[in-house]
């Protein structure tokens, strides 16, 4: 028994030896293995401010001296395994930026694992459910808007073009995360995966549909509030040769909150749109009406905070500065219907329209306005707010008509022309009580000329002419650009109609950029007008500035 | 025993691991991403032949993107000729813009092939930060250049560096 023992023993430690040693030359060959697999990769940005005092445009000393933002985001993939970060760093935050940015953190971490099949993320993940009616979590870094879900979140792609996405969790508030907890799901079907003898049809059909409910304690001593608010949408996409449409509805049950005054009734969305394009000619119609559709996890909050749901404005998104910082659209939440309509045509070469080179025509026309919509006066029943008309408008908010022709005359010259007419309700967009409707006439014109292969001078002349609250503007902008590295800019915004002399102020602004490969940094130095920023169709408010503004980014 | 057990373990599992390892860490991620009809699309799936791909994140409502994407579609016909080269030219357009990007692509006459990001997947996955932003990928289907933001005549870097990827050479 005792060499039996003895022999086992000594077995034992020959294969322990042998295996350890075939484990350490493994383990290094498998993790060598693992780290070339896996890959990081990631961006940063610093952005940072000196301001300076400048009492003629109403920029305010601040007693900092310094702000800045910035963050790092680091995304590490290795085969079906993905995780990430985000530190974020507000020191303080930039002017303008929302006040709750207070200090340094870590504001973002998940993990994802991947087969293909089933996907299944913890912490914090942004997700959309069709047009984002009921529910989309996203961000605006620029802008500071990130409503991100911290949970957890599964899908399921079934072989058969069917996709379930199961998502529970609470949203980001800054540096924290809002009261309510946010459950969903949703199905989307591929008609023509799932239907064999549909398969090779040239119509394409996906449905999808959807149901979102946020739980939120009732703390209220004035009403008895619904804890759990339900929501459900249904939505498709019929595509066919050169014709598309998209469409989706969402219905809310009531949701009391301070957005809506508190009011017991149900709320709606509806989006269509249609578009038909071929080579050389795209056409868009669409149709919005949403009617006390504000859905927050957090029924006390306002502004871009703890939003569930996105409802898009159906509007144009500029880029020329008079028109996409001075009246831009911003959605109202509590209700509007909304249409709007684009045009694309290519007028091609050799044409008596399209000379030499062709030239590119594009129309659009946005209109805004709001509910047709009548009080109720049943505060001793069920407190229902108003009825609403389908289909009937109520007054304008905003209306927006503008064409945009591109056209190369040589070589060396190409130009964009703009024209828009524009009007916007600032006592609504802007919540300025009394202001007066705006009207305005918008002309642009961006020039383009290139000295050679690498340097361009484009020069931009923008006029905004309106009678209404500070007058005309006029803009100009130099860019001189030396491809691959260099670009430097003077932008001057001139206040040209100011009723009051006293204002017609310029906002003058000199940049300098040197990008390499996926950096980029720009200084620049001068004035910042007060106005609405925008990205991505999400704006701000930035007061006046005046100082000197430095940015990096980099992506790795 | 336990020990034996656990080595045992963890040595089968790595040597699956290096068996079926293979050096894919400059691949394009696999992401969820949207066609032109609103059909699923996986990012991985990206190909193109064994010939080099221009990755191009753009919007609808970005200007340089815009101006960047038009410039080379001038130049594209000579540029698939000469180097057997294509570009695919992923929209982040969202909610409010998704429906005008075919239309846009269409009126503009394109060629590329279009897919959308709608609620930025792919763009965090790449890191990228603000578009346009340009990833290059070499006939084996490694990403192996990218850049940011886009100066008038860029273009002309970009297809030296496609040149010399469809000759196989390296650019790093």
């Amino acid at each position: 028994m005792k060499s039996c023992s003895l022999l086992s023993r000594f077995t034992k430690i020959l294969l322990v030896s042998s295996l350890s040693l075939s484990f350490q030359s493994t383990f290094a060959q498998g993790v060598d293995q693992i780290l070339s697999n896996g890959k990081f990769r990631g961006n940063f940005q610093l952005d940072m401010q000196y301001y300076q005092e400048d009492t003629l445009i109403g920029a305010q000393d601040v007693p900092e001296k310094i702000l800045s933002n910035g963050f790092l985001n680091l995304v590490y993939t290795n085969g079906p395994l993905t995780m990430g970060v985000r530190y974020e760093s507000y020191l303080n935050a930039l002017l303008g930026f929302p006040a709750g940015y207070v200090g340094n953190g870590i504001t973002y971490r998940f993990a994802t694992f991947d087969n293909e099949q089933l996907s299944v993320t913890v912490g914090n993940f942004y997700e959309q459910f069709g047009n984002g009616l009921i529910f989309r979590t996203y961000e605006e870094r620029g802008l500071g808007y990130d409503n991100v879900m911290d949970g957890i979140r599964l899908k399921y792609r079934f072989d058969k073009g069917l996709t379930l996405t199961g998502i529970t969790g609470k949203q980001r508030i800054f540096f924290e995360y809002g009261d309510g907890i946010v459950r969903g799901i949703d199905a989307e079907l591929s008609l023509n995966d799932a239907i064999s003898s549909f398969s090779e049809s040239k119509t394409r059909i996906i449905i999808g549909g959807s149901g979102i409910s946020k739980f939120q304690a009732d703390q209220n001593s004035q009403f008895v509030l619904p804890e759990n608010v339900g929501s459900m949408a249904g939505r498709v996409i019929i595509n066919r040769g050169f014709f598309n449409l998209n469409a989706e509805y969402a219905w809310k049950s009531n949701d009391p909150s301070s957005d809506n005054g508190f009011i017991y009734k149900p709320g709606e969305a509806l989006f269509i749109q249609a578009a038909y394009s071929r080579r050389g000619f795209g056409m868009v119609l669409a149709a919005k009406r949403n009617d006390n559709m504000s859905f927050r996890s957090d029924r006390n909050e306002d502004q871009q905070n703890l939003l569930i749901n996105f409802l898009p404005a159906l509007t144009k998104q500029h880029t020329y500065n008079l028109l996409a910082t001075l009246y831009p659209y911003a959605v109202q939440l509590n209700g509007e219907i909304a249409y709007q309509a684009d045009l694309f045509y290519k007028f091609k070469k050799g044409t008596p329209l399209g000379g030499k080179y062709g030239t590119d025509i594009s129309l659009n026309y946005a209109t805004a306005n709001n509910l047709d919509t009548t009080r109720l006066n049943d505060e001793n029943t069920v407190r229902q707010g108003y009825s609403s008309s389908f289909f009937n408008v109520g007054e304008v908010y905003f209306k927006d008509f503008n064409v945009q022709v591109t056209k190369k005359f040589s070589k060396k010259v190409k130009g964009i022309f703009t024209y828009a007419n524009l009007v916007y309700d600032q006592d609504v967009i802007e919540g300025k009580p009394g202001a007066p409707k705006i009207y305005a006439d918008v002309a642009i014109a961006d020039v383009s000329y290139k000295f050679s292969m690498r340097k361009t001078l484009r020069t931009e002349v923008q006029v905004l002419r309106t009678e209404q609250d500070q007058g005309d503007w006029a803009t100009l902008l130099l860019e001189y650009t030396l491809s691959p590295h260099w670009f430097f800019a003077f932008l001057d915004q001139y206040n040209y109609g100011n009723d009051d002399p006293e204002l017609r102020l310029h906002y003058y602004n000199g940049s300098i950029g040197y990008i390499d490969g996926a950096n980029r940094i720009s200084v620049s130095y001068g004035r910042q007008r007060a106005g609405i920023f925008c990205v991505g169709g999400v704006c701000r408010v930035v007061p006046a500035s005046s100082g000197l503004y430095l940015s990096v980014t980099s992506s790795f | 025993m336990r020990t034996l057990k656990f080595f045992t373990f963890l040595t089968i599992i790595l040597s699956v691991t290096a068996l079926t390892g293979q050096e894919n860490a400059n691949r394009i991620p696999s992401v969820i991403v949207q066609k032109l009809d609103g059909s699923r699309f996986n990012t991985g799936d990206i190909e193109n032949d064994g010939n080099p791909i221009i990755l191009n994140f753009w919007a609808t409502w970005c200007s340089p993107c815009k101006n960047e994407l038009n410039n080379i579609a001038e130049m594209y016909e000579d540029w698939v000729d000469e180097t057997g080269v294509k570009l695919v030219a992923m929209s982040i357009d969202d909610a409010r813009n998704i429906g005008k990007v075919a239309p846009y692509v269409n009126g503009k006459a394109w060629d590329y092939e279009v897919l959308i990001d709608p609620n930025g997947d792919f763009k965090r996955a790449l890191g990228v930060n603000n578009v346009p932003h340009t990833f290059l990928v070499d006939g084996n289907g490694n990403i192996v250049w990218q850049h940011n933001s886009y100066n008038p005549g860029d273009e002309y870097e970009l297809f030296e560096l496609v040149k010399k990827l469809s000759l196989g050479e390296s650019i790093n």
